[in-house]
């Protein structure tokens, strides 16, 4: 804030703003009128999320029998499509708390949005360990609450109940850490509001903030103390979801690599799909001044290097397997990459390590088309990771006898498209009502980081 | 709440006599027509109620109501007015009773629960027939039938049994005095008083005659044994003094002459050392064409076609007996084989003994002959096998007769002749126009259909009857419960028709107290063992001679035209009379593991050359084309499963599938493969084309090699065992710490807390591979004992089978499963492990086989128990590994995490779900369920308990008793091991130095599953001792 930025580091906004048009951005998509493209987008979503909707009730009103899991392969499509949602629900927090802590100012054009989708996604995926259930109306067994039942207490052992903690504080923290930062952006949008209605709604959610400086000095405090809070998490969320594989005893999920190899592949997840919804946000709600193509290099950076990690991860799976001398855990291995699933293992492998080695290139790690292209190819390349990790280490592991395969129903994929629908309704909503920027942030860096200022200090040779 | 204090609200109230008062008290002028109740005047003035109270009142009540009806349905059950004599409510009671459907013999322990029959168990005072088989253990399924008729037709009316005996007596006697032939065709029946019933009935009756017909025929061995012994029975082979044991397509661990014989072979089977630490066990070659049970146990396995074994029968008999019946020669790669086969069967000489399945009588004779020459000690020369009697000339002339019309009448029971005969439509045609045919039947099927009377019979579990099985050897029936409908038994019938006031009952009781118990013995106590042997009636052997070269000569036969078809029967279906029991359909066949289904089993090449194939879906689910299968001028359409170990040149075809009467929709399965039952002969020669339709099977193992993983199966030959250590062919898995190689048993490497374990009791299952036939008996007590639901072919095909006991079946990928280790072991560099590993997913033409059971192993250490986060797996006290039903929220985290899969999920609600059409969800077949174990809802894991609920009704019993636990009391509590003819499962508490399952847990053949994961299961294994080393040569 106080200090300059160096004039060879480019302008992280652009445009020629000054503190009214930044306002007059951020607030624009939430005064004006929906377009058709969001309309289309938004039905479109609806009826997928209402597709979803139908599936779920049809599988808790019949059984689990819906979808096409049996006697050897008792996860599948629920528990991929939960790890998946989890991941995504990632960046969101890293960007926001890490990054600050890291006094990233790049972050300030896309933390707001991040932080949205990791709710979103997180929502996504706490819907999956409740409906994979056998019986989802007993939900509430999982939770160590005071019972009837005898004093019948959950299994600390259990690796699901860690889940349980893991998610929920992780999701309770990212709300708080984000609506802490919308309440000056909130303001903001009140303070210009002319309808009542909207008035009242937007001081209710603002909470009375006034904009003293009392107020901004507790702000900055309490982002601190949040991003210090939430950092941890970060690591703990995937790392604790990783335990549910590594602490087994089947080959192929029995691996110790685990917590880095998912945090490392749910930052590469979370970045290619905040990539994705920026990339279009951008250009929709005319907002390539602030999430320029600086910030979409920069998180193809973050892409690149964590799908190196991811790469190097997998790698190391197969020498440890190898080396370890286990047959067990030697086939598994094999099987994965040879055996009947061996097209999700290499499309894996494609998507999640060759694909980002792209970005190397500057000309492509600065193309707007290849960044949505790559971010939708390593969503889907992450998709199958688990959907390998899974799938392929249950349909074939110690005894020959149980092996058998498995094939998704209807309603598997149901299910899952309708969770992609539901995410896509949060977000489009958020579009329309939420400041997409976190204005008051940006408005910080202007006069270090705006083109404008950093071109007049140029001319003034500061 | 009523009021104290009065307030004015005028002046005028002020005045006493005003008239405003009085109305004010009299709201109503008329009186209101009320009387007796509290609304009436009296009563309503000493109510301290107000009317807000009286509407809390209302609110209260019809809320509480309204609340009250949501509760549950009522059930309501009717207590007993007079308590039965015996029955306790919660307290089993055991009938001694014995079973016999022409089919399957067996004498049983039934266990009834409430007067409700619920589980068949063994009878241990049996010497004989005391191990029932699969189809026995799920008949008491079949008693409660929903497809059952329930009284007595004719013409398709309902009639009382008056009626009903009356005019057939009535018929009988026209038909009589015309001297029109009437015919009694029955199953074999094997009944003493039966026998003089009909004796009776025949000279009350002349024109009657009783002929006794088998639907799957050994007529062949009878012919045989008849016309070399003089007596009409089949022979029976005493299998503990057997050495060395040669059998052509004799499938006697299966089906083979009704046998039961499973529990003497395994006795030779089971390598126990003696003083000197050397162990010896019999020697077992099986020359056959389908893979079956028995050539699965072998120690040696020939396959060949029927031809080839007949020629290789004449063959040994010439080099046996010394003739020379100038036979053909024996194919080249055949000469080694037989010398093997002679030197084997001379050097153990009078312990040896030759088994002949070929439907031929004269193999029958030369094997007779062999065994004569040999002197086998084998072959029981004082005891004859009664359980088939039919003779295909005297079938064939009486069905001819019956079609040409020279038969007025018939009379059947036990029988299904328009399903079991291969010219059944011709039959079924005659059989409407006779003047009547009487059809004893439990359940309509396709006889029922052309039959004018239909006499709605008991089910075997609701009758009297008496058999002698073997010579000298009776056995009684008793009814385990009342008539569940207007039933009556076919000898009931008779004695009617004679006019006889005794009921069957009576007559067996004055016929066993008469001519068969001796003085020692009494009705009562026969009745309450339910066997009776004596050595008075013992058969005499004449030596009839004949010319066996001539034999020899004629064995073989010129026609070598098209595919050797032989016709079997499956262990789960028998010859089809449980057709409609969901138990047996979804039973697994051991062999194949297919349920639900029969097929045509083809070798690999014949397969390829036919065009023929087997393949996976994408959920993995088991697909083939269809054969277009031609027996004389009869065609079928067969599914195909491409059998490894079929001889080349000959395919398989199971009996007892395709009935199409009288069964729900679902039971409908398979093809009818009675109609190429031609001469009765179970070889038929075929003609085989490839169809291009598809069908689906419902497979419960996907993948039948082992992939070299020796520690799944450990198995080594009789040779390794005597000569080398422990160490060598049963090591203990080790692993390193801090570099030192550690076994994964000690208490080093183990971080978990050991539970004391010393007191109380410890179960422990032990399985000995060497004993386990994979017969099955096994799984079906295990689904009637726990409430096991059956799911249907289509889920079956989604590998969402229930059993909680599985019998696993591998085949070896090279010549043994021992080469299949030293391949994998030699596999060097990542290219060769992708191409070996290939290899090792095809089985062997002619592999070795292996049979495993595998059920919750109890793990001490238990995967499953550490990842549910309800705590809803928990371990037991006594070792067991617990499953709360009531607890589980059914996240499947437990079964993914299993390393063995053995839990199963409640993927739909079973139950009371017309979706899953079974014995569940009708009252009827709910008969059968267990009261002692709970029927799971939809949403939970389930999977083995150890019988829990049978181990403590025995401490329990005990601690009634006041005494401690009988040494080896438990095994006969848990279903598996109490099934068990063979004593391959062994139940106990190992803290018991004396119970038998502490003292096999001391044996050096014991491995535990999967050792090396560190689960410490309470299930252990034996290795498997093959008798093979020299074998490697030929």
């Amino acid at each position: 804030m106080g200090h300059y930025e160096a004039s060879i580091r480019k302008p992280l906004i652009t445009g020629n703003k000054n503190y009214h048009q930044i306002s007059v951005d951020v607030a624009k998509p939430i005064e004006g009128k929906a377009n058709n493209q969001w309309w289309i987008v938004f039905i479109i979503s609806m009826i997928l999320f209402i597709w979803g909707i139908v599936c779920i009730i049809y599988t808790i009103s019949t059984g689990i029998g819906v979808w096409g899991l049996n006697k050897t392969v008792g996860w599948a499509w629920d528990i991929t499509n939960f790890v998946w949602w989890v991941g995504i629900g990632h960046a969101g927090t890293l960007i926001s708390a890490v990054l600050l802590l890291f006094r990233q100012k790049w972050r300030m054009g896309i933390n707001r949005s991040a932080e949205a989708m990791t709710i979103f996604s997180v929502i996504q995926a706490g819907l999956f360990p409740l409906i994979h259930m056998g019986r989802p109306w007993l939900a509430y067994w999982i939770l160590p609450i005071p019972n009837t039942f005898g004093s019948l207490w959950v299994n600390f052992n259990s690796p699901l109940l860690w889940d349980v903690f893991a998610i929920s504080t992780y999701l309770t923290v990212s709300l708080v850490f984000w609506w802490t930062g919308l309440l000056p952006d909130f303001a903001m949008i009140r303070d210009r509001a002319v309808k009542p209605f909207q008035k009242k709604i937007y001081s209710l959610v603002s909470f009375g903030w006034s904009g003293r400086a009392k107020d901004w000095q507790r702000f900055e405090e309490v982002s601190l103390v949040l991003a210090g809070l939430a950092t941890p998490l970060v690591l703990s969320v995937h790392t604790i979801v990783s335990f549910d594989f590594a602490t087994s005893v089947i080959p192929g999920w029995h691996t110790t690599i685990f917590p880095p190899y998912f945090v490392a592949g749910a930052i590469f997840s979370g970045f290619a799909m905040v990539n994705t919804l920026l990339i279009v946000m951008r250009k929709v709600c005319n907002l390539e001044d602030y999430i320029t193509l600086q910030h979409i290099e920069l998180m193809n950076i973050v892409i690149m290097i964590t799908g190196s990690i991811v790469g190097c991860a997998y790698i190391t799976e197969l020498f440890i397997a190898w080396y370890s001398g286990v047959e067990y855990e030697q086939y598994a291995f094999l099987n994965r990459a040879t055996g009947p699933y061996w097209w999700a293992y290499w499309a894996m492998m494609t998507c999640n390590v060759f694909s980002p080695q792209l970005m190397w290139f500057k000309k492509l790690r600065t193309s707007i088309v290849f960044s949505f292209v790559i971010s939708i190819v390593v969503n889907i390349g992450m998709w199958f990771e688990r959907f390998v990790i899974i799938v392929t280490s249950l349909h074939r592991d110690y005894l020959p006898s149980a092996w058998t395969m498995f094939s998704p129903s209807f309603i598997d994929i149901g299910i899952f498209i309708g969770t992609i629908g539901f995410f896509f309704v949060l977000f489009l909503l958020y579009a329309r009502t939420f400041p997409v920027i976190a204005q008051a942030e940006v408005k910080t860096i202007l006069k270090s980081s705006g083109d404008n200022y950093k071109k007049l200090r140029d001319k003034n040779g500061k | 709440m009523s009021r104290e204090k009065k307030y004015w609200k005028s002046e005028i109230q002020l005045d006493q006599n005003n008239r405003l008062d009085h109305l004010e008290h009299n709201e109503f002028v008329e009186k209101i027509p009320v009387d007796n109740n509290i609304f009436s005047d009296e009563k309503i003035n000493e109510v301290s109620a107000n009317r807000r109270d009286f509407l809390k009142y209302l609110g209260f009540s019809t809320s509480a109501a309204v609340l009250a009806s949501c509760e549950g349905p009522v059930h309501k059950s009717v207590p007993y007015v007079v308590q039965p004599e015996r029955i306790i409510p919660g307290i089993a009671n055991y009938y001694a009773t014995s079973l016999f459907d022409g089919y399957d013999s067996a004498n049983v322990l039934v266990k009834t629960r409430e007067g409700r029959p619920i589980k068949i168990q063994n009878n241990k005072l049996s010497k004989y027939n005391g191990n029932p088989n699969a189809r026995v253990n799920a008949s008491v399924l079949s008693l409660y039938d929903s497809k059952r008729i329930q009284g007595p037709t004719i013409n398709g009316e309902d009639v009382s049994w008056n009626t009903f005996n009356n005019n057939i007596k009535a018929q009988l006697n026209s038909l009589k005095a015309l001297n029109q032939t009437v015919v009694l065709l029955t199953s074999t029946l094997a009944s003493p008083s039966t026998a003089k019933i009909i004796n009776s009935l025949i000279a009350e009756y002349p024109n009657i005659e009783h002929i006794e017909y088998d639907s799957v025929s050994e007529s062949a061995a009878l012919d045989a044994h008849e016309k070399m012994y003089g007596t009409r029975g089949l022979p029976y082979y005493d299998f503990q003094k057997a050495k060395s044991i040669v059998s052509f397509s004799a499938d006697f661990l299966g089906d083979w002459q009704g046998s039961n014989y499973d529990h003497d072979y395994v006795k030779g089977r089971i390598p126990n050392r003696d003083v000197d630490g050397k162990a010896s066990m019999s020697k077992h070659i099986q020359i056959e064409s389908n893979l079956s049970i028995t050539g699965s146990n072998a120690d040696l396995r020939i396959p060949l076609s029927i031809n080839n074994q007949k020629l290789f029968l004449a063959h040994l008999y010439d080099s046996i007996s010394g003739n020379n019946s100038q036979l053909k020669k024996l194919p080249e790669a055949l000469v080694a084989k037989l010398d093997y086969v002679l030197t084997e069967l001379l050097s153990k000489k009078s312990e040896s003994v030759v088994l002949c399945g070929i439907d031929d009588v004269n193999a029958h004779l030369l094997c007779n002959r062999i065994n004569d020459i040999l002197e086998s000690s084998v072959v029981n020369k004082s005891k004859i096998s009664f359980v088939r009697n039919g003779s295909d000339s005297n079938v064939n002339e009486v069905i001819d007769n019956i079609i040409n019309g020279e038969v007025k009448g018939v009379i059947m029971s036990g029988v299904n002749p328009s399903y079991t005969l291969p010219n059944s439509i011709a039959f079924s045609d005659a059989l409407k126009t006779l003047n009547f045919s009487v059809y004893f039947t439990m359940t309509p099927d396709e006889t029922s259909e052309y039959s004018s009377h239909i006499a709605a019979a008991p089910h075997m579990l609701e009758s009297w009857g008496d058999f002698e099985f073997m010579s000298g050897e009776y056995s009684l029936c008793q009814p385990t419960i009342k008539p569940l409908f207007d039933t009556k038994q076919f000898e009931d019938f008779l004695l009617a028709l004679l006019g006889s006031d005794k009921s069957f009952y009576d007559q067996i009781k004055e016929n066993w107290n008469n001519n068969i118990l001796n003085s020692t013995t009494s009705w009562n106590s026969a009745l309450h063992d339910g066997v009776f042997s004596t050595e008075s009636n013992s058969f005499n052997r004449t030596n009839n001679s004949i010319d066996f070269s001539n034999s020899a000569k004629q064995i073989m036969s010129s026609d070598d035209n098209g595919f050797d078809l032989i016709l079997y029967c499956k262990t789960g279906m028998g010859d089809g009379q449980q057709a409609n029991n969901p138990w047996l359909q979804e039973f697994p066949d051991p062999i194949t593991r297919v349920s639900w289904d029969n097929y045509l089993t083809v070798s690999k090449s014949d397969a390829e050359q036919l065009g023929l194939k087997n393949y996976n879906e994408a959920n993995g689910a088991l697909n083939s084309n269809y054969a277009i299968v031609n027996v004389g001028e009869n065609e079928l359409k067969v599914p195909v499963v491409i059998q490894p170990g079929q001889a080349k040149g000959t395919v398989g075809l199971s009996l007892g599938y395709g009935r199409s009467k009288g069964l729900k929709d679902e039971m409908k399965t398979g093809v009818n493969a009675f109609s190429f039952y031609n001469d009765f002969s179970k070889n038929q020669k075929a003609q085989i084309t490839a169809h291009y339709e598809i069908h689906e099977f419902a497979c419960v193992q996907l993948h039948n090699t082992l992939m070299g993983r020796g520690d799944i199966i450990k198995e080594t030959s009789l040779e390794t065992y005597n000569t080398k250590e422990k160490e060598y062919w049963n090591p203990i898995p080790k692993v390193s710490k801090n570099h030192i190689e550690t076994p994964v048993n000690s208490r080093e490497v183990d971080m978990w807390e050991e539970f004391d374990r010393s007191i109380g009791h410890h179960f422990n299952l032990s399985i000995d591979l060497n004993a386990c036939t994979g017969c099955g008996a096994c799984v079906i007590a295990c689904h009637a004992e726990n409430n096991v639901p059956v799911v249907g072919k289509a889920e079956v095909r989604k590998s969402r089978d229930m059993h909680w006991l599985r019998i696993d079946r591998y085949y070896s990928s090279e010549e043994s499963f021992n080469s299949d280790i030293e391949k994998k072991d030699n596999i060097s560099g990542i290219g060769q492990s992708l191409s070996v590993f290939g290899q090792m997913e095809d089985p062997n033409e002619n592999p070795q086989v292996v049979f495993q059971p595998v059920m919750c192993q109890h793990c001490n250490h238990a995967p499953c128990e550490t990842v549910c986060p309800v705590a809803a797996s928990a371990h037991g006290r006594q070792g067991q590994n617990h499953m709360t039903y009531n607890r589980c929220v059914g996240t499947r985290y437990c079964a993914n995490n299993c390393p063995y899969k053995v839990r199963r999920f409640n993927w739909f609600l079973y139950n009371n779900n017309d979706e899953f059409d079974f014995n569940m969800n009708d009252d009827l077949g709910k008969m059968v369920l267990n009261p002692d174990v709970v029927v799971r809802s939809r949403g939970v894991m389930e999977k083995c308990s150890f019988c829990i609920q049978g181990t403590q009704a025995v401490i329990l019993k005990a601690k009634n008793e006041g005494r401690e636990v009988e040494p080896n009391e438990f095994n006969d509590a848990v279903a598996c091991s109490a099934a068990c003819s063979t004593g391959a499962l062994s139940f106990g508490d190992i803290n018991n130095k004396m119970s038998e399952v502490y003292n096999r847990k001391q044996d050096d053949r014991v491995y535990h599953l999967l050792e090396y994961v560190g689960t410490k299961p309470n299930v252990f294994y034996h290795t498997k001792v093959r008798n093979t080393d020299k074998d490697k040569s030929i």
